[in-house]
């Protein structure tokens, strides 16, 4: 069989995996969010928390209680982490240094899971599993919490009330993720992934050299990493380790972890809103632009771009055997476009145009399909963008399912969008500024343009991979991408609460001959050129001074 | 209904206690309960890394784990008895073995001139060893991979080091092939990722049969501990 028609066949099984589980688990999902009825374990859970799971926010209480979390998590990580010589289960490793542990800190505290630092040597298992792995079961269930309070803003009428935090973000965790990741990682482990307390083991070779097996409990944080959009590995090289993801088999079932719950959600909006059509368009616009993003980069891999790859006759550096070219180029696209920034194949081994692919799919705002929750809700306010612009276009009232984009709603809008290229930007030109940071740089010029972008790119969308070419070390760089991801997370979530307070409190417009069709290919169309349109703008320069340069020069 | 909720100017007392009920549930209950399914029989082997394991039953290694046994580029490179896994990209030396303290890939871009002359000179240094002209040497053994631990290489690779390890054990090229066959796997499925030789488990299989002097005869390669 030629490596095309098993690229593709690869394609078709996760297409199929993924219709599979579109219906059930998105249907799940919207009743999840939408029960009225709180379980045993559940209400366990509100009474040790003193909470009132029958109380209804409004979207000040609902922030809140997301910021809350975000500071006792980010303020309690931090600690553990300065802790760990101290804290028993350490193995014997020592206190992350204040400048990484703060970054760590905010990294997995947003559901970005940047790491600075090959975890197999700083990270102990109690870090791993009681600081590391507890974020990202809830950084996952917080991102899905914020969409789903855009989703009831949509669906509601006249209130101000968008949900209750405490129970979503409980039922996020209880009901969805741990569940999925405990299936999650059986598989893995049928698949061969490592799970052991057993820690660190010397052997002595064949040649009687001594080495270590870093043996960890792999599989457990390998699934929810993958399942929460988190990325964070055990070890440096991330999934391209062999205990993280030991074979093909593997690798697929990786990638289907990363895109399961996000694509999902696309159809519990529908159901959450009572029209399952309006699912559609969204729909769409992620399997049009993954597939156009996936294209690019298979097509620039397998045709062996110019450099190293020519010179040793295949595209391989940076690579798994086992992966080979498609497996790596696949999971690339999955893990930029899932913000979930786990890397199988080093990135920056990439030819120039397919890493431009990388960060175009990142820069997009991480739409196709985007984190779990984050994917949707910046989904959702690029639709309420493309029905302002479409609306002014012919001059209509600018509504979305019957709601009203007046004054309010679109500086929520402006506030989702702008935050990130404003952070990616500005980052990137300030770090370039900085003799410091040309001297981390393994190479000058484009490439070191690409390695700054894509690194500031990532933490501003809480995808958190990591590009070679950039030591971040401590100092600069490491502290101003703790403050990206920081702001990246949370001023569109702030904007994203506000639009849903503000929907609900909105009555709903009758549908006339006059309101635009948000369920059809048009509106797809639409809504895609609008999310090329709104990068494509911001970020066209940015790129040509890095990938695109370094592509052509 | 009272309209203010009793926790409301407590939000982050709450933030605090549903985060330490998190972290005993899924930091704590989460781990346990994947760590006791992966203690059934069937999956413990793998879940403890998949230890290679010599005829007297002492590990050397992970099946799973590419670290090359002795320097790729031994003081009489000819001599060399072992089969060899890719290069690491952070390793300081050309063909440098990785280590599993820190896997991990090349930080240079695919055109970078550091990197296309690492390639050439890598190319130049496995022709030498296996005494083949240069154009024989595949892409595989010429680039680094992503982790530094890949514990495979193609078939292509393999057979090309072939001559070499039948002569330094003192076994027929035929058995030596043979060896490589059995430890060849196609793609997962038929269409899941690439041909691949496991080296780890073939280096294993090549001392035994060289310890046996070429006596045939199946063994147990991977087991638990």
């Amino acid at each position: 069989m030629n490596p095309a028609t098993a690229g593709l066949l690869q394609i078709a099984l996760l297409l199929v995996a993924l219709a599979l589980s579109y219906r059930p688990l998105g249907s799940y999902l919207a009743r999840v969010y939408d029960s009225p009825v709180h379980n045993r374990a559940e209400r366990v859970v509100y009474r040790i928390c003193g909470v009132d799971p029958e109380a209804q926010q409004r979207w000040t209480g609902y922030a809140t209680g997301v910021l809350c979390l975000f500071g006792v998590s980010a303020f309690l990580l931090y600690a553990l982490q300065r802790a760990q010589g101290v804290l028993p289960g350490g193995q014997g490793r020592p206190a992350v240094p204040p400048d990484t542990a703060f970054t760590t800190a905010i990294g997995y505290a947003t559901n970005t899971d940047w790491q600075s630092q090959p975890p197999e040597v700083t990270t102990g298992n109690t870090l791993l599993l009681a600081g590391l792995t507890v974020q990202n079961f809830l950084s996952a269930a917080v991102g899905v919490a914020v969409a789903v309070a855009l989703v009831r803003g949509l669906a509601r009428e006249r209130t101000d009330r968008i949900g209750n935090v405490w129970v979503d973000v409980t039922r996020g965790v209880v009901r969805v993720f741990l569940p999925l990741a405990f299936l999650g990682a059986v598989v893995l482990l049928v698949g061969g992934v490592v799970m052991s307390f057993a820690g660190p083991v010397v052997v002595t070779a064949l040649d009687g050299a001594q080495h270590r097996v870093p043996l960890a409990p792999v599989a457990a944080i390998e699934s929810v990493k993958l399942l929460g959009s988190n990325g964070g590995g055990l070890y440096g090289a991330n999934s391209a380790h062999p205990f993280e993801n030991p074979s093909a088999l593997t690798n697929l079932v990786q990638v289907y972890l990363m895109l399961l719950v996000p694509v999902a959600l696309l159809r519990t909006f529908g159901v959450m809103v009572g029209d399952h059509r309006q699912s559609r368009p969204l729909v769409s616009v992620v399997a049009v632009v993954a597939a156009a993003v996936l294209c690019l980069v298979w097509a620039v891999e397998s045709r062996v771009p110019r450099g190293a790859a020519q010179v040793a006759g295949a595209a391989l550096e940076g690579r798994e055997s086992r992966f080979g070219v498609f497996g790596s180029a696949l999971f690339a696209v999955a893990a930029t476009g899932t913000s979930t920034g786990a890397e199988n194949a080093a990135h920056n081994t990439f030819g120039g145009l397919a890493v431009a692919g990388l960060l175009v799919n990142m820069v997009l705002g991480e739409i196709a399909p985007g984190g779990v929750g984050n994917g949707l809700h910046a989904l959702l306010v690029v639709a309420l963008l493309a029905v302002f612009l479409a609306s002014l276009m012919v001059g209509r009232t600018p509504e979305y399912l019957g709601k009203k984009i007046g004054r309010v709603e679109l500086s929520a809008v402006s506030v989702a969008v702008l935050t990130m290229p404003l952070l990616v930007l500005t980052g990137t030109a300030a770090a370039l500024a900085l003799p410091t940071t040309r001297d981390a740089l393994a190479e000058d010029g484009p490439a070191g343009v690409t390695a700054v972008l894509y690194t500031y790119a990532s933490a501003a969308n809480n995808n958190g991979g990591a590009f070679g070419g950039l030591d971040v070390g401590g100092g600069y760089v490491q502290v101003t991408v703790g403050l990206v991801m920081a702001f990246g997370r949370f001023l569109p979530a702030l904007a994203v609460l506000r639009l849903a307070g503000a929907f609900a409190e909105q009555g709903r417009s009758p549908v006339t001959a006059g309101t635009l069709p948000t369920t059809g290919p048009l509106f797809g169309a639409l809504l895609a050129g609008v999310a090329v349109l709104v990068a494509a703008l911001t970020f066209l320069p940015a790129l040509a001074l890095g990938p695109l340069a370094g592509a052509l020069g | 209904m009272n309209t203010v909720p009793a926790w409301l100017p407590r939000p982050a007392v709450a933030a605090l206690r549903l985060l330490l009920v998190l972290t005993a549930l899924t930091g704590l209950c989460y781990p346990a309960a994947v760590w006791a399914v992966s203690r059934l029989p069937p999956l413990r082997a793998a879940a403890e890394g998949s230890p290679t394991v010599t005829d007297d039953g002492t590990v050397v290694g992970s099946a799973l784990l590419g670290v090359d046994p002795v320097d790729p580029l031994a003081a009489e490179p000819t001599a060399d008895r072992y089969f060899h896994t890719r290069p690491a990209g952070n390793a300081a030396t050309p063909l440098g073995p990785g280590g599993p303290d820190g896997s991990g890939a090349t930080p240079y871009s695919i055109t970078a001139p550091e990197l296309v002359s690492l390639v050439e000179e890598r190319r130049r240094l496995v022709a030498d060893r296996e005494g083949v002209p240069v154009e024989e040497v595949p892409a595989d053994a010429v680039t680094a991979s992503a982790s530094g631990l890949d514990p495979h290489v193609s078939p292509e690779y393999a057979t090309l080091q072939v001559p070499r390890v039948a002569r330094t054990n003192g076994l027929p090229e035929a058995r030596v092939h043979e060896l490589v066959a059995q430890h060849t796997r196609g793609r997962r499925l038929g269409f899941l990722g690439e041909p691949t030789v496991n080296v780890p488990l073939l280096n294993l299989a090549v001392q035994l049969a060289a310890d046996q002097g070429g006596r045939r005869g199946g063994h147990d390669e991977v087991g638990g501990r």
